[in-house]
């Protein structure tokens, strides 16, 4: 179909499952995701809080803090291995290395002790063998500069709380990418941003991604930022996608009630109409702790059937790799198969 | 010609900046906002919009008087609230109310949501300021009341915050803020901290409570678009001044201040079709800090069309049309400033301001 995705494979994610153990019981943050990332692409996962989208991605980088929670099922193929089932020794030559990561806050995610040039030549020499430390400033510099941070020579000397909070998230993706990373994941990179900010550092992060061919997979829960930037868009609810496909198609046809409520509960500003009410989808979000095997989104759901509110759909395609996981594009006989099987 | 509810006059709040240990001394000021002047008319919503540090919040706080103001005026229903004595100020709050950004912290945790939604009815009958007097009961059957048209149950009236979600917590606080029949109420970012999907839950409520109590809001977001859906007239702030004021619908087709049309451009628009054809206008820079005095226009720094004369004029705000107002140099009818040589502009501000 699309030229992206007839490019190689770099991360091949499939099945992920990550629990957490709580006194309240056991929350399954993320059960079952799958998807596949291709090089150069942009992969978006959307999300409203609590959907799992955070987890997923701590999970590729092993960041999930155990106890209490575990990465109990799946696996993520990266360069021929699975880096799930990789040592903590093997799994550092990947993290931050191969992969990198930018977190929401830049401000909780640059240690406020040390300058600047101290972090980011602490990061070079770590994962690449042999650099002097001249060298790696020298490096980091030019990474400074390439993200857009004037005077980089003088700033790089400079502490965190120096920096306004557009210029530390530069800081954080120069860093992210200072060791040639092929993946990077960021993960929900403008929220703390206003929005011209915000439109800098997107259209700093997609520069960067085409010019040394990095495949980028964005966490956020705005629609706009997904729309400009994504290639590819998963939807996610309760701990698993729902439905997944290229932005413009998603945009034009989204196949899941929720992925629909999503996109016509979000004002626009070029063709809302003053006075006119927003679309809502009611009800809240659910509770992941317990969660029954059931479609998650029923209660919230305006088509919701009965063969919802027993089993959980599989993931129907519906061509040129737009997938959904919603009983409406099931045959009458397979929705009547699973409700025996759950009666039975 | 409709009367103003509310007219704010040159508004200002500075915020000191102190040094030394003991003996404290003034060694700046935060101009937090820095001269600010518009009319509210009954029942419509003015939209205050603008990032993160341009004083919108402080604004409407100011409004308020819960900071005191520095300067400027602040006249409600015929009532100058900057000089009000005590007992005028707590009857004309009555009729002003606040919605916070953050619904978990703006709920005290140690209250039961009917002490929360029935404090300020306890307060103000205790006062004797209402009239007619509530009995218990009564106050009882107004926080049910309340409850239920916010969307909340009222079996859950003795329940605590933390039991409740991020929308349903913001219902509440409407339910407070709703609780003394106000006449205009003041929402500083009321949607921001939730979800999309209960983000639009929130906005239809607002919309239909204003219809149904002829309330008059102002509202304040970041998000642009949550702004032109809910509001009659918007106006942007840029560092504690406004820059452009008008109706929504003009402002959005026609943006004329060069902060306006950037920040318009900047906002990303939910359809990969619209988004991918978009001619983007990228600002260069932050937002500057608000510590010191300026003598030119406040947008100077990252303006993409300023000119020399503008480094040192600060711009009134100029009529364009009906309800259209903008602070910006090049739409002075009187004069075109292409041509000031920096020269030329540094010695005419050195006349006006020596």
């Amino acid at each position: 179909m699309s030229p992206v995705n007839d490019r190689e494979v770099v991360l091949d994610v499939q099945n992920l499952k990550t629990y957490f153990k709580t006194d309240a019981g056991i929350v399954k943050a993320v059960d079952g995701v799958s998807f596949t990332l291709h090089k150069g692409q942009t992969l978006g996962i959307v999300g409203e809080s609590g959907c799992g989208k955070s987890v997923t991605n701590l999970s590729i980088m092993r960041l999930i803090p155990s106890p209490p929670g575990k990465v109990v099922g799946g696996e993520a193929i990266f360069e021929g291995t699975d880096i799930l089932a990789l040592d903590e020794k093997e799994m550092r030559t990947i993290r931050g290395n191969k992969i990198s990561m930018i977190f929401q806050d830049p401000m909780t995610s640059l240690n406020p002790f040390l300058r600047i040039s101290t972090q980011m030549i602490e990061t070079i020499r770590l994962h690449t063998k042999g650099i002097s430390k001249k060298e790696a400033l020298e490096r980091s510099i030019e990474m400074l500069k390439l993200v857009g941070i004037p005077s980089a020579e003088q700033r790089v000397h400079a502490y965190p709380h120096q920096f306004s909070g557009g210029m530390r998230q530069r800081v954080m993706i120069a860093m992210a990418l200072s060791c040639n990373a092929e993946i990077l994941i960021a993960d929900e990179p403008t929220t703390a941003l206003d929005v011209t900010i915000q439109a800098q550092i997107l259209e700093l992060i997609q520069n960067l991604s085409k010019k040394m061919g990095t495949s980028v997979i964005i966490i956020t829960h705005d629609l706009g930022v997904v729309a400009g930037m994504c290639d590819e868009v998963c939807v996610m609810y309760a701990g698993r996608i729902v439905e997944k496909a290229e932005t413009e198609k998603l945009y034009a046809f989204p196949a899941h009630p929720y992925t629909e409520g999503l996109i016509r509960s979000v004002p626009r500003m070029d063709t809302t109409k003053k006075g006119q009410r927003l679309y809502s989808i009611e009800g809240q979000p659910p509770n992941v702790i317990d969660l029954p095997p059931c479609c998650p989104f029923h209660p919230r759901c305006p088509k919701a059937m009965d063969v919802c509110r027993a089993s959980y759909a599989p993931i129907t395609d519906l061509g040129g790799g737009h997938e959904v996981a919603c009983w409406l594009y099931n045959s009458e006989e397979e929705k009547a198969a699973a409700l025996k099987e759950v009666q039975a | 010609m409709k009367q103003p509810i509310l007219q704010v006059r040159d508004l200002k709040q500075h915020f000191p900046i102190t040094s030394g240990m003991i003996l404290q001394r003034q060694v700046g000021a935060i101009r937090a906002v820095d001269g600010i002047s518009f009319d509210v008319f009954e029942g419509e919503t003015l939209g205050i919009v603008g990032e993160s540090g341009c004083g919108k919040s402080t604004a409407v706080r100011s409004i308020s008087q819960l900071y005191k103001p520095t300067g400027g005026s602040v006249i409600f229903n015929g009532i100058e609230l900057t000089t009000a004595d005590p007992k005028t100020m707590l009857t004309a709050r009555r009729d002003i109310q606040m919605i916070f950004q953050d619904p978990y912290a703006s709920l005290n945790p140690r209250m039961t949501v009917r002490s929360i939604i029935a404090e300020p009815l306890v307060i103000y009958n205790r006062r004797k300021l209402l009239d007619p007097p509530l009995s218990k009961l009564e106050i009882e059957h107004r926080v049910e009341e309340l409850m239920e048209r916010v969307g909340l149950s009222k079996v859950f009236k003795n329940r605590y915050p933390h039991e409740f979600s991020g929308g349903q917590r913001q219902r509440i606080g409407i339910a407070r803020a709703l609780a003394l029949k106000p006449k205009i109420i003041l929402a500083d970012e009321p949607v921001s901290a939730l979800d999309v999907s209960i983000q639009s839950q929130i906005l239809n409520l607002l919309s239909d409570l204003q219809k149904e109590f002829n309330l008059t809001y102002i509202f304040i977001a970041h998000d642009l678009a949550v702004i032109q859906h809910i509001s009659t007239r918007v106006a942007v702030m840029y560092l504690g001044k406004i820059v452009e004021i008008s109706e929504a619908v003009r402002l959005y087709d026609n943006p004329l201040h060069p902060y306006t049309t950037a920040l318009l451009s900047a906002a990303p628009i939910p359809d990969p079709v619209v988004e991918r054809n978009r001619q983007r206008i990228i600002l260069t820079g932050d937002v500057p800090s608000p510590d010191r005095e300026r003598f030119g226009c406040y947008f100077y720094d990252r303006c993409p069309k300023r000119m020399p004369w503008c480094s040192n004029h600060i711009p009134p705000m100029f009529k364009q049309g009906e309800n259209h107002e903008v602070a910006c140099w090049l739409y002075d009818k009187t004069r075109d400033y292409q041509d000031v040589s920096m020269e030329e502009a540094e010695a005419d501000a050195a006349k006006t301001n020596p």
